[in-house]
């Protein structure tokens, strides 16, 4: 499990582990062959479905089933479907109740051919019932995959997502005084989606009716509005005095901090002059560019020149050199965590990099990431920034070789080398690497570099 | 869809009276409650002739040398005709009844007061497909997942508008020339005028205010179509609040339209708009969306076709009243509960189209020349298309084919109407199995069927007291639709295990509309399922979906091979 989770950054294993859940017989609804008891599995009922919901079993244990029958109605990401039998015989056991979840491709149910295999099948699947919950938890939503890759869990607050928009109601004609809610229907279809209340959003479309671009961007300015300036005192929905137990989630964060404490870390910090790209930003911003674009970017283009920060190390013998540079930037989301990845950053231009981070962010928060958009990351970040922080640490994430912690740019009076007095804007980072690949002089010049990128960041722009 | 039929009987004088099926049938025999439901959204647009500025137009040809039989009483039946079959109205189902009229060497003329091809041809069917044809390719543009997953690559696909609006244009002026010339070729008269029985086998056409010609003929077939039907309260300007004889035109794409029942016309226009951006509101009168549809097939097409689309609906709700967007302010749809008739709510939108079925076009027909009176506007027939009048006796020599009898407003079932009487008029006793006549929705996917649904096998089979079978096949397991990428779908076939008989077959998938075929043609000869499983199908194709199909099926070993089930019923 905690081998799992901790090499979910590296595609190969993450393939791998994907390969032998989904079994050799890649069709979806098969039923693969075992003897004369089969397996019913979970179907792909779309190509974006990681898991699915068993909706209701509409046959029970012993019954017969014909090939083509309807079986069981299974809840994908996008819609119910019943999911029918290729083949015929009893169904002998359960495995996921109703109301349960299930990855694509694991067993739930388990499939007779004659009424004498039942009670064989029965104890098969009771046998088989340690490793089937592990099954589902090994294959947990990617969202969850992803949450333990982010050490900086610890220092991310927790912001109240839903209610945090902008406030006011949209005012419509046929809202009566915002007591009725227009929006079209797709809009409507997101915001259930993407969980924002459309009584918080304000309406762009026609006579201010609420259309989906609206929807989207209440999503992303969520993390954005919560301000750090009037914090919750108590973050809704957390009864004081109880014990919760983890979620699946927060329960692999755990794990994966403790597997954390095997490797080797140290930290150095630089304090870089912002002036240069804070004019940069204010320039192309309305273009769409985005200030974690700028910084993933002006990262990127640093690692190009020091390779060995972005490489890690796997098994305690040698140096990985990632041949691409992937920049992980880690985004609070409901109740956790997840790495979106730029890929190729140092490649890739500032507006494409713009463009994409914000479909990844929306990606996100409608928990569709796939798996190669948040476990490819070879540097993190993790910025604060923007909630007045002016200095952290991270925790790296096992199987990188370094994360960044990005704090906030402020004015500082600064003393320069000609003597003078003056006011600069500074931001510091502080880098957390793999003591066993990565040395202090390594990151030292890393950030020299960076530094001189973002204190001249015409190069981020081409 | 029986619930369609409650609509017009269960609540007398509601907007959607003419939704529901002619009287004289649908109380009569359970089995045309099918037919209720597929008249009430018929995308067929089967209809005929109609205009909607009236019945009015320039005569091309004089008929001089027909006045003199105008010289005889209205009363009494000519003793020499002008013609052997004069047909009013020359939409799909008069062309099917010329053609075929004259392959019989009959002298036929047919009547058009609008023009040539009718509804289908002009404002139905045709046109639509063109609209669809577009449709189909931008939704597999558009998505992207599907696109990778085929290895291809494009890049934003868009649409002028104008353009696509011109294909669908072009398309209705070619089949239109091309059924003119083919009537014309073969020695058809083409009477231009609105046509009016004025006595028995006696009809006169002409523009207002010039003579009336008039004309005699042995036979007369009514095949005058169908118009939208727009309840009452609803106000239709053309531009914002639209019938589908103005969508078809596609002048504008709104963002957001609301479209006035989910049957086949709002279905296929539900999968226009939103392959072209627009985001689509149902309402619908009944509590479920798709009403006419086999029930899986319905729950299925739902999760596929409205589901994950930029769809919303509104169930068990009536528009009373639509104003058409004025003065800044939007289209303004106010619903009622269907039950309570309780205000539920208003949208504003910006177009709404009514595609709450068709009326028939048959006021000025004369009728009452001949002691006819339509119900509900619908001329009421016989199985044998002969026209009833007031006393329950049939009028000589009148027959009624189409959407203006109401009994399955499809084109095609209109055109096979027409044969139906051609034969009958030459000589041979032909009744006409609606039950083997298929129907089809050209959304993407398609759905099609043919016979009963489910439901009513089941209810058929417990009145007569058999079993009832029912065999399904997924497009999944289809290498031409997964070769495709497409392997969303279902066939569905409803059979008696006792003796092998199809009652109703079902498709949801990849051409679904060209598949149906092998069923209907296996209904209307009576062929049984131990026949057909042992037919050969091209590997890889689509049709092995019904081959599997039949082949699941399980018919009783003591079922006899060979030879028809029992003669077609008539309906």
């Amino acid at each position: 499990m905690a081998n799992v989770l901790q090499t979910s950054f590296l595609p190969s294993t993450s393939s791998l582990r994907r390969r032998s859940i989904s079994g050799s017989k890649g069709k979806s609804q098969s039923l693969q062959v075992k003897a004369k008891i089969r397996e019913i599995f979970m179907p792909a009922l779309s190509s974006t479905m990681t898991e699915g919901k068993i909706v209701s079993w509409m046959k029970s244990e012993g019954d017969k089933l014909s090939k083509g029958e309807s079986v069981v109605v299974v809840e994908s990401d996008k819609a119910d479907m019943d999911v029918e039998s290729f083949h015929e015989g009893f169904l002998a056991a359960i495995m996921v109740e109703e109301g349960g979840v299930a990855p694509v491709g694991s067993a739930i149910a388990l499939l007779a051919e004659t009424e004498d295999e039942i009670a064989e099948a029965k104890a098969k699947s009771q046998s088989s019932s340690n490793s089937t919950p592990q099954v589902v938890e090994e294959k947990p939503k990617q969202i969850e995959e992803a949450a333990p890759d982010v050490p900086a869990a610890a220092a991310a607050p927790s912001v109240p997502v839903a209610k945090a928009v902008t406030l006011g109601s949209a005012v419509h004609p046929a809202s009566e005084g915002g007591k009725r809610i227009v929006a079209s229907p797709y809009a409507k279809k997101l915001a259930k989606e993407l969980k924002v209340d459309l009584g918080t959003v304000v309406g762009s479309g026609p006579l201010g009716r609420i259309v989906a671009k609206d929807v989207e961007a209440a999503a992303v300015a969520v993390p954005v509005a919560a301000s750090p300036a009037k914090p919750d005192p108590v973050a809704p929905g957390i009864e004081l005095g109880t014990v919760v137990p983890f979620t699946t989630m927060q329960g692999a964060v755990s794990r994966n901090m403790v597997e954390s404490l095997s490797v080797p870390t140290f930290r150095v910090g630089y304090t870089i002059t912002t002036n240069a790209l804070d004019a940069l930003y204010k320039k192309i911003k309305s273009k769409g560019v985005t200030m974690t674009a700028l910084l993933a970017k002006a990262t990127a283009l640093a690692l190009v020149q020091h390779p060995v920060v972005n490489s890690c190390c796997r098994d305690g013998n040698s140096f990985t050199y990632n041949s691409s540079i992937n920049i992980a930037v880690a985004v609070a989301i409901d109740g956790g965590l997840i790495t979106p990845v730029l890929q190729d950053a140092d490649k890739v231009d500032i507006y494409t990099l713009s463009r994409k981070w914000k479909e990844l962010v929306d990606k996100a928060r409608a928990k569709q990431l796939q798996p190669h958009e948040y476990n490819t990351g070879t540097f993190t970040l993790s910025n604060l920034g923007m909630f007045g922080v002016d200095r952290f640490d991270a925790i790296l994430p096992p199987g990188t070789g370094a994360i960044m912690a990005v704090g906030a740019s402020q004015p500082s009076v600064v003393a320069s080398m000609d003597g003078r007095i003056g006011m600069k804007n500074q931001m510091q980072v502080n880098v957390t690497a793999d003591h066993r690949v990565i040395y202090g002089a390594d990151l030292a010049a890393f950030l020299q570099t960076l530094a001189k990128i973002v204190e001249d960041p015409k190069d981020l722009t081409f | 869809m029986h619930s369609i039929c409650f609509q017009a009987t269960g609540v007398p004088g509601s907007n959607y009276i003419f939704d529901s099926c002619s009287p004289a049938l649908a109380i009569s025999k359970p089995i045309n409650l099918r037919f209720c439901g597929l008249r009430k959204e018929a995308f067929g647009f089967s209809g005929l002739t109609h205009s909607s500025s009236g019945r009015v137009h320039f005569s091309s040809r004089g008929h001089s040398k027909k006045v003199s039989a105008s010289a005889e009483s209205n009363g009494s039946p000519p003793k020499s005709f002008d013609y052997d079959l004069i047909i009013i109205g020359a939409g799909v189902g008069g062309h099917g009844a010329a053609l075929h009229a004259v392959e019989k060497g009959l002298k036929t003329a047919i009547i058009e007061g609008d023009v040539v091809g009718g509804t289908c041809v002009n404002r139905g069917c045709v046109p639509s497909k063109a609209l669809l044809a577009v449709s189909g390719k931008m939704r597999e543009l558009q998505s992207e997942h599907h696109m990778k997953a085929l290895g291809l690559q494009v890049s934003a696909a868009g649409y002028d508008r104008q353009g696509v609006a011109d294909h669908a244009n072009n398309l209705a002026s070619k089949i239109r020339s091309n059924l003119t010339n083919s009537m014309k070729a073969l020695g058809v008269d083409i009477l231009t005028g609105v046509g009016t029985i004025v006595g028995p086998q006696k009809v006169k056409y002409g523009k207002v205010g010039f003579p009336d010609n008039i004309v005699t003929a042995k036979n007369i077939i009514i095949a005058t179509g169908s118009v939208p039907f727009v309840p009452k309260g609803i106000e239709v300007d053309g531009k914002t609040v639209i019938t589908s004889d103005h969508a078809l035109k596609l002048e504008s794409v709104p963002d957001w339209i609301a479209i006035v029942g989910s049957g086949y016309i709002g279905l296929e226009f539900s999968d226009v708009y939103t392959a072209l951006g627009s985001e689509v509101t149902f309402i619908e009168a009944l509590d479920q969306l798709m009403p006419g549809f086999d029930p899986e097939i319905g729950k299925l097409a739902q999760r596929v076709l409205i589901n994950p689309r930029k769809i919303d609906y509104h169930t068990g709700v009536f528009a009373t009243k639509i104003t058409p967007a004025k003065d800044g302010k939007p289209v303004i749809i106010e619903l009622i509960d269907a039950k309570t008739k309780e205000p539920k709510d208003t949208l504003e939108v910006d177009a709404a189209l009514i595609a709450t079925g068709r009326a028939p076009f048959t006021n000025g027909l004369g009728l009452e020349n001949v002691n006819v009176v339509t119900q509900r506007g619908f001329v009421p027939v016989d199985e044998r298309l002969r026209v009833i009048d007031t006393n329950s006796n049939l009028v000589p020599h009148l027959y009624c084919i189409g959407d203006a009898n109401g009994k399955m407003m499809l084109a095609h079932a209109a055109s096979a109407q027409g044969i139906s009487v051609v034969e009958q008029v030459t000589g041979r006793d032909h009744v006409l199995n609606h039950l083997s006549i298929p129907a089809a929705c050209f959304t993407h996917p398609e759905i099609s069927m043919v016979g009963l649904t489910e439901p009513q096998a089941r209810e058929k089979a417990q009145k007569e007291g058999f079993e009832v079978g029912v065999a399904k096949t997924s497009f999944k397991a289809n290498t031409k639709a997964l070769a495709e990428n497409e392997g969303e779908g279902l066939a569905k076939l409803i059979y008696r295990p006792d003796n092998g008989e199809i009652l109703g077959v079902h498709i949801f998938g990849l051409h679904a509309a060209d598949l149906i075929h092998e069923a209907s043609n296996a209904i209307a000869l009576g062929t049984r399922i131990q026949d057909i499983k042992f037919a050969v199908h091209a590997h890889p194709t689509l049709s092995e979906v019904l081959d599997e199909l039949f082949k699941s099926a399980t018919v009783k070993a003591a079922a006899s091979s060979h030879g028809p089930v029992s003669e077609p019923v008539a309906v």
